[in-house]
């Protein structure tokens, strides 16, 4: 009876680190709905409480349920015959177990039939299904077109499909890439037309639809014709209904749950969420930052599930008259791992919160304009946290879905050639966890997007800060290394301004979003080791490499290796 | 129209996750160290009720009789969907064999009113002994369909029961109210809601209550009770003072049943015999077996 929520202590440790009285007061409405709805929380600790008690049944359907069935829906797959699009059995299974227990709206209002929790919780039940089933979670993981809807539409458009996002009656799809805009979706070309009555028409094609063959999808179009960019596009939600022809789903190396679907809008009756021309510039922005936080609760899904499989395989597996898991080398393996394991998920629900607090302040300041009030406050706090989230979302797509890769990798390799054999789950981790770099916007495009947070320095106050605390013992020594990488990343950050050199500064962009990044968790396990022994070990590991890794970093940088690029029409024959 | 459905519950050790120290030398089980868990079999026969309710209408009432701590299975069938919940509890009821547990169990469903269908698991883990929901029903002095695989279909006021026989089934028609006792594959039990369980998790007891007051002076029970019943957070608590009964029929006394002795069996192989692959070997091989009684 694993429960995948009670099983695993660190995120047991981070939920129990959760500091969420901000987020849920105003979440709650300061506790108001509880006058309307009995499952609404009364104060701080009924909400932890709740969150605590229904992570359980995520964990306990998670773990007796989804798992015991992902071997034969990654077998199975999703097939397309006749038009028509079908789950894996096993897909079928859970979606409906997951509706019947009322988690397919965790973050919908209630008046929708929504349990109105924070993302952060929500995104803690995408972590436990992803590391059950990756491919489950693409469209568990949809929860936000829902979401988008409820931020966004019109109250008759609100009414009319959040009910059946909640009830799981409706799964949906973001349908926004199209076979020439990809990361490039300023490119979209598919047409938004309207008829004599302003009913809205779509036309065109879009490629690599996730849940293409969804109930609802939310359709990014080009409604103001002759334009070439994105202030010509808009958001809108229609019904896969006949006209939404899909005409292909892609044969996949992983993730083979999720139908990936290539869809043709035939005149597809639709309605404008939100404003015209605000498509992109607002609302895929707001839909792409949330789906890649998702992105990052998979990757740490996934990574979890592969250490656990590489621990219990490495602690059975004899050679050399004991358990491969006491030879030294595989066991630095395995602490690699756990350490890296742990410093993501602490990143991760950093950024969680953030994202909590930006769109609970943006929420805050609407409400506030409103009733006419002094803004100030409000909005300097909407103001900081946008530039952190800015910052720390990309980051994190970015680190957590390298290391899936990564823990994945060490996970087949500890696996030895049983691990290359499709009898272990690890051979199906290591392809699930290959889309996660790519998806939701490739490594390259999240560190162009992290890049300017680090250059801009936007966590210097919370370095400095956390500079100045006393740290007991030898974290001391700890945090002088932790001074040191920042002594690193100024330097480089001056070579490379005073270089000003674009093509230059955008190679080395990686190498100083990842000194900046690992600034940023080194200080988050310094705390975490001020309070808890065990996790001095972590944070020694982490900060130690954290340092070899920036020295490399810097020197790389300063020794213009990558001056060569100019000459690579010579090099690549 | 719909139907009221009884459903009897029951919390057990967690036998299957038995580690070394829960046996104790004697070869008897702590339980003391055994996680208590909802009896799975009694989760599917509140399953079934809960498919009635969701098909036809009417209400699901779950019974449990057990310690005060038997609370958790009752909280956990409100999650999945029951309407309201009865916990049997006293001292006097204590180290009840089935005769006097199903005693009680039946004089406590005539307190709880009509009713169409009683379910019930197979039998409890713990004891495996599935005479507590048959003795129930002749008490009661209603039928029974027990080994129920599917409810067939429900038409005025009969029901078509599919039963699990050896080798094969065989379908039951029976008047209502009728005991139905359920195997475990049944039906498949739903998961507990979410918004149920938020709901529903400060649901307590009589005796839970009286804890709340033994711990804070301000509180009155009468008050703190009625408190609870408005916000329908209320498990109805039956006691001995709330029955009826005959003292010497209930708990220990009115248990003819005694455990004579109690063994632990360990199997041990203590020889082996090499029989050949090939034709003739295998005659011999089948030969033993039918004289061990392990074929035929």
């Amino acid at each position: 009876m694993p429960n995948f929520f009670t099983d695993n202590s660190d995120l047991l440790y981070q939920f129990n680190r959760l500091d969420l009285d901000e987020i849920v007061r105003l979440t709650e409405d300061n506790f108001n709905q509880a006058k309307d709805f009995n499952y609404a929380p009364i104060n701080y600790e009924d909400a932890l409480e709740n969150y605590k008690n229904i992570l359980e049944v995520v964990g306990d359907i998670a773990g007796n349920f989804i798992a015991p069935r992902a071997a034969s829906v990654d077998d199975d797959g999703a097939s397309f015959s006749e038009g028509k699009v079908k789950y894996a059995k096993g897909t079928k299974e859970s979606l409906d177990l997951l509706s019947k227990a009322e988690l397919m709206g965790m973050i919908l209002p209630r008046e929708y039939g929504g349990l109105n929790f924070p993302t952060t919780i929500y995104m803690m039940a995408v972590e436990i299904i992803s590391r059950a089933d990756a491919s489950l979670m693409n469209i568990f993981g949809l929860q936000d077109i829902g979401k988008t809807i409820a931020q966004f539409a019109n109250e008759e458009l609100k009414s009319e499909y959040l009910p059946h996002f909640a009830s799981g009656n409706y799964t949906g799809a973001m349908a926004l890439t199209e076979p020439d805009a990809g990361s490039d979706l300023q490119a979209v070309k598919l047409t938004a037309y309207q008829d004599e009555n302003g009913k809205w028409f779509l036309r065109g094609v879009k490629r690599f639809i996730t849940n293409g063959n969804g109930e609802a999808l939310l359709v990014l179009a080009r409604t103001e014709a002759g334009t070439k960019d994105a202030r010509g596009l808009s958001m809108l939600v229609c019904y896969g209904d006949e006209t939404v022809k899909v005409r292909r789903i892609e044969h996949k190396l992983g993730i083979h749950g999720s139908p990936t679907c290539e869809l043709q809008f035939n005149d597809t009756p639709a309605q404008l969420v939100g404003e015209r021309r605000f498509g992109l510039l607002k609302y895929v922005l707001y839909l792409m930052n949330r789906a890649r936080v998702g992105i990052g609760a998979q990757s740490l899904g996934i990574s979890q599930a592969a250490y656990e499989e590489a621990l219990k395989y490495a602690k059975a597996r004899e050679q050399f008259g004991k358990p491969i898991s006491q030879l030294s080398v595989v066991t630095n393996i395995l602490v690699d791992m756990r350490v890296t394991l742990e410093a993501n998920r602490s990143l991760f629900y950093q950024t969680c919160q953030w994202l909590d607090r930006k769109e609970k302040y943006d929420e805050q300041l609407d409400k506030l304009k409103a009733e006419k009030k002094s803004l100030s406050e409000i909005n300097d706090k909407l103001k900081e946290a946008t530039k952190v989230v800015t910052f720390l979302t990309p980051l994190t797509k970015y680190l957590l879905s390298e290391s899936a890769n990564k823990i994945t990798y060490d996970a087949l390799q500890i696996h030895g050639g049983t691990g290359y054999m499709k009898e272990f789950s690890v051979e199906r981790l290591f392809r699930d966890a290959r889309i996660t770099n790519i998806y939701e916007g490739t490594s390259q495009m999240q560190i162009v997007a992290a890049s300017g947070g680090a250059i801009n320095d936007v966590l210097c106050e919370y370095l400095d800060e956390w500079e100045k605390k006393e740290y007991k013992g030898n974290l001391s020594h700890l945090l002088s290394h932790l001074q040191n990488i920042r002594q690193i990343f100024y330097d480089c950050l001056k070579y490379l301004k005073d270089k000003k050199d674009k093509s230059f500064q955008d190679i080395a962009a990686k190498d100083i979003v990842e000194i900046y990044g690992s600034l940023y968790i080194g200080y988050l396990l310094l705390q975490e080791a001020n309070s808890d022994n065990r996790k001095i070990f972590t944070a020694r590991r982490f900060i130690l490499d954290a340092v070899a890794k920036a020295m490399k970093n810097q020197e790389t940088i300063k020794s213009e290796l990558y001056s060569d690029v100019l000459h690579a029409d010579t090099i690549l024959v | 129209m719909g139907y009221k459905s009884i459903v009897l519950v029951k919390q057990v050790p967690d036998t299957a996750n038995i580690s070394g120290q829960v046996m104790k030398e004697d070869g008897t089980v702590n339980r003391s160290l055994l996680p208590a868990i909802f009896n799975h079999e009694d989760r599917v026969a509140l399953e079934m009720a809960l498919q009635i309710q969701d098909n036809h209408g009417g209400n699901v009432s779950v019974i449990t009789m057990g310690p005060p701590r038997a609370s958790d299975v009752l909280r956990e069938c409100l999650f999945m969907g029951a309407d309201d919940a009865y916990l049997i509890s006293d001292r006097k009821f204590a180290g009840a064999d089935t005769l006097a547990t199903s005693y009680v169990l039946s004089e406590a469903i005539k307190k709880i009113g009509s009713f169409d269908f009683i379910f019930a698991g197979r039998q409890a883990i713990d004891g495996d002994t599935a005479q507590v929901g048959p003795q129930t029903a002749e008490k009661l002095g209603i039928p029974q369909i027990t080994y129920a695989q599917e409810i067939v279909s429900i038409n005025n006021n009969k029901v078509l029961i599919k039963k699990k026989i050896e080798g094969g089934y065989e379908i039951l028609e029976s008047p209502l109210p009728v005991l139905v006792t359920v195997l475990k594959d049944a039906v498949f039990p739903r998961p507990y809601k979410a918004k149920r369980v938020m709901a529903y998790k400060n649901a307590k007891t009589l005796m839970e209550l009286e804890k709340l007051t033994e711990d804070n002076s301000l509180l009155y029970i009468d008050q703190l009770k009625y408190e609870y019943m408005s916000k329908h957070l209320y498990i109805n608590t039956i006691t001995m003072d709330d029955l009826k009964l005959d003292v010497e029929r209930c708990g220990v006394a009115g248990s003819p049943t005694k455990v004579h002795k109690i063994e632990s069996v360990v199997l041990t192989g203590n020889k082996h015999e090499h029989i050949e692959p090939n034709k003739i070997g295998i005659g011999t091989l089948i030969d033993k077996l039918m004289e061990d009684h392990i074929f035929g």
